[in-house]
């Protein structure tokens, strides 16, 4: 990574009660750039994003965007910030009471003052972006398949054309074809928008294609990071064990019987 | 050690009933303040006044005429032991609009709507709509919260007013059809006893208690956690809270409007 990070994370902190999620974060992103952050189940992928969306307040630490600090900003500062991210979430989150052209020209019409009219152009053109007709422009998210969904969150989410985007498991719950579509669709969507993006998954076939750069959290700290190339020779037995899904290694995965 | 423990539950019971409320009311200023703050959402308003009030008439007009009805009956069974029947009309007047009509009301629409607005806004939370909307620079107090609490105070009123007509209509029909009154008499009855006091009091009463079912139902729902059944249990407390909290605020402005 060269020149001045798109997003400087240092000694990130966040506790639930007695439970210590993030430990001391130290996350570089740099412009432009597709970072990936893998990790097991509970280890603070999301909560670390959320952290720096705001959606929840670390204990302590950086987080710097464009060389500003952004913990601590007030409401209004806050909402001012978020027009340059875009968000996929892991359910989609999708509004159920509005049409898919509506979930898609939201932030256009609330966030951005446009006319309903315009914000609808725009929308239309998202959805075929990636790869949606007029025709579903009209329907309810709950009329959608799983993977219909996860494109209209991905049209939402890139619709005012933001410089930074998250993608929370983007692929979980879909099939791997329906699976690389969305993959292509984030690669051509990020590269178009020229964004900066961060991923949280598990899913190293979609890792190894979305990703420039990997980081691994384990125990709420990056225990590795490097290129994407440097990933099946990282020298870390962490990585390793979670790169090929083996049960046995330094990860012990909490199995409590019920 | 017993009563120590005894009384450790007892001091952790208050302090948690203090946190609870002090959340509720920074939750209220909050929604208050971000609802006199643009952008606004005429459009959210007008559907949630639709949903709270239109939606609500034939439930609430339902239950106020028969209530009507059996205060007239009830009253008409006491107040004969005293050759006082007469007094029907004006028992029947004062307890629909001073009371029956505004709690009733208040029950009802808390039963509909603070269950709906719970459940609505506790599912958009569990499934992160709300964070959603929070990424879109939209502000989740002053686009979901707000328009209910506006819909609450203004439409709960406008329905006990008409709670308040069908109710007396309920009493007149039962003492004209079944207890052979006069019909002019009663209604002349009516209309001397009733003083404006009564009927503004009752609407005050329920300005207060929409606000307090629209803000039960969006603060449960809002911290509802863990999927379906936090959904459901921000849904059962939104309705128990507000029901508790209409009764205890009943009582509380009854003294405040009309104690001597």
């Amino acid at each position: 990574m060269s020149g001045d990070p798109k997003i400087a994370i240092r000694g990130l902190r966040k506790s639930f009660g007695s439970k210590h999620v993030l430990q001391g974060i130290d996350l570089d992103v740099g412009v432009g750039e597709s970072l990936v952050v893998i990790g097991g189940s509970g280890t603070g992928k999301s909560v670390m994003l959320k952290c720096i969306l705001g959606l929840l307040q670390p204990d302590a630490g950086s987080i710097r965007i464009d060389g500003s600090e952004v913990v601590g900003l007030s409401a209004g500062e806050r909402e001012a910030l978020m027009r340059k991210f875009g968000m996929l979430f892991q359910g989609s989150a999708l509004f159920d009471s509005l049409a898919v052209w509506e979930n898609v020209a939201f932030g256009l019409i609330q966030g951005r003052g446009l006319k309903r009219a315009a914000a609808r152009e725009i929308a239309l053109q998202k959805l075929a972006a990636v790869g949606l007709g007029a025709d579903v422009a009209a329907l309810r998210p709950a009329e959608l398949s799983g993977g219909m969904q996860k494109r209209v969150a991905l049209a939402r989410a890139i619709a005012a054309e933001p410089e930074i985007i998250f993608f929370d498991e983007p692929t979980t719950g879909l099939d791997p074809i329906m699976a690389d579509i969305i993959n292509d669709l984030i690669i051509k969507c990020v590269k178009d928008l020229g964004a900066t993006a961060i991923s949280i998954t598990h899913d190293m076939a979609s890792t190894r294609k979305i990703a420039d750069r990997v980081a691994m959290i384990h125990n709420g700290r990056i225990i590795w990071a490097g290129l994407k190339s440097e990933i099946d020779r990282s020298g870390n037995p962490y990585v390793d064990q979670f790169i090929h899904g083996r049960a046995e290694g330094p990860i012990r995965m909490e199995v409590r019987a019920r | 050690m017993t009563e120590r423990n005894f009384l450790a539950s007892v001091g952790r019971t208050f302090l948690d009933f203090l946190a609870v409320t002090g959340r509720i009311v920074v939750f209220a200023l909050a929604a208050i303040f971000y609802a006199l703050r643009p952008p606004y959402y005429p459009r959210l308003i007008l559907r949630q006044m639709v949903d709270v009030g239109y939606y609500s008439l034939p439930v609430v007009g339902l239950t106020a005429v028969f209530t009507g009805m059996v205060l007239a009956l009830q009253t008409y069974t006491g107040f004969s032991r005293f050759a006082a029947e007469n007094a029907i009309a004006n028992v029947v007047v004062l307890s629909v609009t001073r009371e029956l009509g505004p709690v009733i009301a208040g029950l009802m629409v808390a039963g509909r709507i603070g269950a709906a607005i719970a459940a609505e806004i506790g599912t958009m939370r569990v499934t992160d709509q709300i964070d959603a909307l929070t990424t879109l620079s939209t502000n989740p107090y002053r686009y979901l919260v707000a328009p209910r609490l506006i819909a609450g105070f203004t439409m709960v009123p406008l329905l006990v007013l008409v709670a308040d007509i069908i109710g007396v209509f309920g009493g007149f029909l039962v003492s004209t059809y079944k207890l052979q009154f006069n019909a002019a008499s009663y209604i002349q009855r009516t209309v001397d006893f009733l003083q404006t006091q009564d009927v503004a009091a009752g609407l005050a009463k329920a300005a207060v208690f929409g606000f307090i079912v629209a803000l039960m139902g969006c603060y449960n729902g809002y911290h509802s956690r863990g999927g379906a059944q936090g959904v459901g249990a921000a849904t059962t407390y939104a309705v128990v809270s507000s029901s508790i909290l209409i009764l205890v605020f009943d009582y509380v402005l009854t003294e405040a409007f009309f104690a001597r």
